[in-house]
């Protein structure tokens, strides 16, 4: 089984902090993490690879740095890395970063490829689906379970607003996981030293075969206006007296917003 | 369409040579290579033996006119065959929409009786297209993507809008990366550009700790999901009459199947999304009976349970109900957070709800900052209490219990 694991490096979002005089991100000392969901599609993949065989290649689209995260990855057990990296790749949206990283796991020729749920820099979650859509071949989102899985056959558990669906497919095809699905191993001595060794394949968009009108900024239909502090929420009130005349008071307040 | 060689897969034995009939194909380096006179026949497809030829979709490069694209369309989602409350929510926020654009607005459903089609152009639709047919019974994403691009594709809407639920955010990506054009997660707000008629589509982003205000200038529909709860519904009027346009889903295929849907737990307790109020515990509960407490509150209020981080990772409730960074955003219009410290990574997911009440022992939990209203104290002391009280304004005595 020819397993792709998508993985990012994202900013660890509890440090980030806008310049409210700029209104731009202060990234400077915010440190680098692999997005806390792709540690789970990282675990999904060498937990499929130790049950039914196969090689666990990771992936990331991003700058020179994001070497660091395929490393880590490296360090947990994958077999190979690639990175995908190329100044027309800059400025890409979820759509020309999917169309970019479904032409590196076609030439991967990937039988399932594993995406986390969700990116926590964006949080759009779109990456994994569209990358399904460009290789044409199916996905499941939110999977907290592997039921089952053979060579052309997989099943799962989707989660889903008020519990779950059970879902198969045919291989090849497309897995976005939630946390909940396994806990990542930590780095063994031998990874961690192998990792070190090892020779990331870095590729750029000729590499991969990719239209140049669909890389990019170029290739990017949304374009990102401004960005802007949310709003301070006002009102913070401590409610003050016995524990009684506090809930007799909030009662009330509640009763003014007609709220109850 | 063109024709593509995996050149992982080709082994060089030449086969397919002879079957072009184009002169198309030579052999480079030991590969196989498709030049510059292939003709698109297909006709090497079938003669490679490792199946390393195949056609490639490629969208024709048309010249892409947004002024054709015209209308507002609402994706309502069902589950068991009930319009999910976000789709009126949708439909409010598409009605502010389209009378700024002065167009018209559609709903399209999938797998549900026409009596709900009916509801929703009670609640503002002009237009819904339906289908009745029983492979949307189940939400799937396949038969669900492939019948929207088909309507968007014929119909060409400027905006279309789903729901930021696990349906909507698992399908219609398929949608905006086969139609080639963008697609904006979670808004929170949308409005028109007047001048240029774009959909100004504001998110947040980073946790919560940003905003940003998305454009899709040049490709057409400009596609977002909405959180839900966000927006307000429209207005309901039984009289409102509308068109409605049976569909039949054509040739559609699929890999995926949905064997069973499961209930966890029952919808009032964890439709966290949906709830006006939520009351959430966290490991301040101290042992698994704390969510019992909450459970008897939120009966009473008509609110959902929902919990932090640390009270799922001690196994007292399941993950459905956490809420966070790494479990659901929500956006009540009370959110109830008992012996919940306040970690960022819970804030990023409720502190956007209208009213916060926060119930603490420590007077320097970082919860009070987000707070409209704290009490400083022990829950199982609040909430008794508090239980006690609102059973009394309504005249309940003790056995009445919610
Ligand atoms: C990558 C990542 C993702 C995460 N995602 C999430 C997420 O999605 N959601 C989430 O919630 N967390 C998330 N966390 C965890 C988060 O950082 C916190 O650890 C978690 O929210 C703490 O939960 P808590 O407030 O219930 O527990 P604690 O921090 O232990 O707080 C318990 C609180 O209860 C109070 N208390 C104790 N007894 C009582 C009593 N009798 N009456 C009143 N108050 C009492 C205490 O004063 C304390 O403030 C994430 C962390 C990481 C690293
Ligand atoms: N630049 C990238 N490189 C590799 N994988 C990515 C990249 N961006 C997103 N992904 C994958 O897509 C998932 C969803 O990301 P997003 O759509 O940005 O929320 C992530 O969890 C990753 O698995």
């Amino acid at each position: 089984m020819n397993i792709v694991v998508c993985i990012k490096q994202v900013p660890d979002t509890a440090e980030v902090k806008i310049n409210p005089e700029t209104n731009t991100l202060i990234r400077e000392g915010v440190p680098s993490i692999i997005n806390p969901f792709d540690m789970h599609a990282i675990e999904a993949a060498l937990q499929i690879k130790e049950k039914v065989g196969g090689k666990v290649t990771v992936i990331t689209m991003g700058p020179p740095q994001a070497e660091t995260a395929l490393r880590d990855a490296l360090s947990m057990g994958a077999d190979d890395a690639v990175l995908l990296t190329d100044r027309a790749f800059a400025g890409s949206d979820t759509w020309a970063t999917s169309y970019t990283l479904s032409k590196a796991a076609e030439k991967l020729g990937a039988d399932i490829i594993i995406c986390g749920k969700q990116a926590i820099d964006g949080d759009t979650a779109q990456v994994g689906p569209e990358m399904a859509e460009f290789l044409d071949i199916p996905h499941i989102s939110y999977i907290r379970k592997i039921e089952d899985i053979r060579a052309d056959y997989i099943r799962v558990q989707r989660l889903m607003e008020s519990g779950y669906d059970i879902v198969e497919s045919t291989i090849p095809v497309l897995l976005t996981v939630v946390k909940e699905l396994n806990e990542p191993r930590l780095p063994s001595l031998k990874g961690k030293m192998a990792a070190k060794k090892a020779v990331i394949k870095k590729w750029t968009s000729s590499d991969i075969g990719a239209d140049e009108d669909k890389i990019g900024l170029k290739g990017s239909p949304t374009q990102v206006k401004n960005i802007f502090a949310p709003e301070a929420k006002t009102g913070r009130k401590m409610l003050e007296g016995t524990l009684e005349e506090q809930i007799d008071a909030l009662i009330q307040e509640l009763r003014q917003l007609k709220c109850m | 369409m063109y024709v593509m060689m995996n050149i992982e897969k080709c082994t060089g034995c030449e086969e397919c040579l002879s079957s072009c009939p184009f002169d198309a194909i030579e052999i480079r380096e030991g590969k196989a290579f498709i030049n510059e006179n292939c003709q698109v026949c297909m006709a090497c497809l079938s003669a490679c033996p490792e199946g390393a030829i195949s056609e490639i979709e490629k969208e024709e490069p048309v010249e892409f006119d947004i002024q054709k694209f015209k209308g507002v369309w609402v994706f309502a989602e069902q589950r068991e065959g009930k319009v999910a409350s976000v789709a009126y929510e949708l439909l409010g926020a598409g009605h502010r929409l389209a009378d700024e654009l002065t167009t018209e607005l559609s709903a399209v459903l999938f797998g549900a009786s026409e009596s709900e089609a009916q509801e929703l152009i009670r609640w503002g639709a002009d237009k819904v297209y339906f289908s009745t047919d029983p492979v949307f019974e189940k939400f799937n994403d396949e038969p669900y993507s492939q019948l929207f691009i088909q309507l968007i594709r014929k119909h060409q809407p400027e905006i279309v809008l789903a729901g930021a639920t696990p349906i909507g955010r698992s399908f219609i990506p398929r949608v905006a990366a086969r139609l080639g054009t963008g697609l904006t997660a979670d808004c929170t707000s949308l409005e028109i550009d007047r001048e240029t008629r774009n959909l100004l589509q504001i998110r947040p982003a980073f946790g919560g700790n940003i905003m940003a205000t998305i454009l899709c200038p040049n490709k057409r529909p400009q596609m977002a999901t909405v959180r839900p709860r966000v927006m307000k519904r429209g207005q309901y009027n039984e009289k409102r009459t509308g068109e409605i346009i049976p569909v039949n889903p054509d040739g559609i295929s699929t890999r995926t199947k949905v064997v069973e849907t499961v209930k966890e737990i029952s919808d009032i307790f964890v439709n966290l999304q949906e709830a006006d109020i939520i009351i959430s515990g966290g490991r301040g509960l101290g042992n698994p009976q704390g969510f019992k407490l909450l459970e008897k509150l939120a009966g009473l209020l008509g609110g959902a349970v929902g919990s932090s981080r640390a009270a799922v990772d001690e196994g007292w409730i399941s993950y459905s109900h956490q809420v966070g960074q790494t479990g659901k955003t929500v956006c009540p219009k009370i959110y109830f957070a008992c012996g919940i410290s306040g970690a960022v990574q819970h804030l990023v997911g409720m502190q956007s709800s209208d009213i916060i009440i926060a119930i603490n022992k420590n007077p320097e939990a970082p919860i009070f900052n987000v707070a409209t209203y704290g009490i400083v104290g022990d829950l199982y002391e609040i909430i008794p209490l508090f239980i006690k009280k609102i059973k009394e304004l309504r005249g309940m005595g003790e056995s009445g219990s919610g």
